[in-house]
């Protein structure tokens, strides 16, 4: 098997873009990675791109084709991949299989959800299929309550706080308002989060990820040619994905989510690495809660100790890690299916030493972990300079 | 969910009387009805099993901002209810306000409607819980 690295990166800015569709955005993304990587378009022998409901959203299917045919890359195959919220990361994953068995040398892997076009109760109703839509949405679950619930089951069994989960957004906000990336690159105080309108108790709305148009890419290649393609290219250590029930009140514990723990032990366990090992992250911040459980599953902090870790400003600069330089998907945004991937492109800018204003010092090894519906797919790698 | 009459006719077992399955080979209940043990894959026994309908509060919220359908209900208090049996399922608690019921609290089974669609569609019907005193 073949060592893969990331030879180029580019997004697009997310947010609500009114003047961009779906094709504009992905192709605006990917014109940036290839231009990073200094390719004409012609090295390019596969893609993969991570999207999860553009039949729903814009009622266009059939993504892989129209993306090949846009970017001007037919015949080149390009192929959709779909696992939810955690859709980009999988794209990836997929990329780096296909260059590491030898298959394809230079694989784009792309990540795009195109959501305003639509109305918030619409939306709502979309990204809800992301759960059980039978035995959870169709009862009366929406995904903000589904995470209600595993937050109130983590205030519950370990005292989590309120104002734990909304010291997340505050961080988040923090860091997006340095990113030129970000859909709201502003500060927020924990009375904003606290005040705002309940949403599912205890998650209010700015305990939420917002609705974002927005699209990421990047180039990878095998390790043996990266360097003749990009100054810096960047390591792939480790993909591992993991599943779990679709519903999240089968799962045993409402308090983490076991593939994401499952994910990342097989990551560290391939490498030898460990979460001491990690200075900065990508997490899924879908709701506060959520990066609460991350941290948690992650190793950085032990069970129960993720709410008062953030509270304490453990996960900003200066402390033991650097959690969400993006903003995560609360600042920066979370156009579904690109999330996976815009984590993958910040990871990289973070280990380039290019990151401007949020920049963390000394980054040896980074990780991303994107999870799709309440839990149901997780997937986690692991990044370093090569 | 709008649409189709048959995927809610095919799902009244369960969504009426709770029936659910049971593996007699390591004794896990399942609701809903699954045909393969998560435990014991092929090894597995399954039979059809009707749920008592008694459970306890597992974890609980309030939900404020409604998916289409059920506009009319907010707030209403959803669960994640943990079946006597050991079954956990997702339902709305009824006739309570979220002050009034916690983690641990015990709740029975009751036949609601859940959605209506719009005022000339279609009235789906199913399970909700109700807190016990
Ligand atoms: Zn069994």
């Amino acid at each position: 098997m073949r060592q893969v690295a990331i030879i180029g990166v580019g997004m697009t800015r997310f947010g609500e873009h009114w003047d961009k569709g779906f094709r504009d955005l992905v192709t605006e993304a990917g014109l940036n990675a290839l231009k990073d990587a200094g390719l004409s378009g012609n090295e390019i022998s596969a893609g993969y791109v991570g999207t999860m409901a553009p039949g729903s959203l814009i009622g266009q299917e059939h993504a892989g084709a129209l993306i090949a045919d846009y970017m001007g890359l037919n015949p080149v195959p390009i192929t959709r991949v779909e696992g939810a919220c955690a859709s980009g990361a999988l794209a990836l994953r997929q990329g780096i299989m296909a260059v590491a068995s030898g298959i394809h040398d230079i694989v784009v892997i792309g990540g795009v959800e195109k959501m305003n076009d639509l109305g918030t109760a619409a939306v709502s109703r979309i990204l809800g299929g992301a759960g059980d839509q039978e035995w959870e949405l169709f009862l009366g679950a929406t995904f903000p309550g589904l995470y209600a619930l595993m937050a109130k089951r983590h205030m519950h069994e370990y005292g989590t706080t309120e104002e734990m989960l909304a010291s997340a957004a505050v961080k988040n906000h923090k860091h997006g308002a340095k990113n030129p990336y970000a859909q709201f690159q502003k500060e927020i105080t924990m009375e904003t989060v606290l005040n705002s309108k309940m949403v599912a108790d205890p998650l209010k709305m700015f305990d939420c990820s917002p609705i974002t148009d927005g699209a990421a890419a990047l180039v990878l290649a095998p390790v043996e040619t990266a360097e003749s393609y990009s100054k810096k290219p960047i390591e792939l250590l480790a993909t591992d994905q993991a599943t779990d029930t679709l519903a999240l009140h089968d799962r045993s514990s409402l308090t983490g989510i076991k593939a994401a723990e499952i994910a990342s032990k097989a990551a560290y366990k391939k490498t030898g690495l460990g979460p001491k090992d990690i200075q900065v992250a990508e997490v899924h911040d879908c709701f506060t809660i959520a990066e609460i459980m991350a941290i948690e599953d992650l190793g950085f902090f032990k069970k129960g100790e993720g709410g008062k870790a953030t509270l304490e400003g453990r996960t900003t600069f200066g402390g033991d890690v650097v959690i969400n330089t993006s903003g995560g998907l609360k600042a920066a945004g979370h156009p579904v299916g690109a999330t996976g991937v815009k984590q993958a492109v910040e990871i990289t800018w973070q280990l380039r030493g290019e990151a401007e204003g949020r920049q963390v010092k000394d980054v040896e090894v980074g990780l991303t972990h994107n999870v799709g519906g309440s839990g149901a797919t997780a997937v986690v790698h692991l990044y370093r300079r090569l | 969910m709008k649409g189709s009459i048959a995927l809610h006719w095919r799902r009244i077992p369960e969504r009426y009387r709770l029936e659910g399955t049971h593996c007699e080979t390591c004794d896990s209940y399942y609701f809903p009805a699954r045909r393969i043990c998560r435990k014991c894959r092929r090894k597995g026994r399954i039979v059809p099993y009707k749920f008592s309908g008694k459970g306890r509060i597992y974890s609980l919220t309030e939900i404020h901002s409604a998916p289409e359908g059920l506009e009319d209900q907010i707030p209403y208090v959803l669960a994640v209810v943990e079946l006597e049996e050991g079954a956990r399922c997702t339902a709305q608690i009824v006739d309570v306000r979220k002050k009034d019921i916690k983690i641990g609290d015990g709740v029975e089974m009751v036949f609601r409607v859940v959605q209506r669609e719009d005022p000339e569609g279609l009235i789906s019907y199913g399970f909700k819980f109700r807190k016990l005193h």
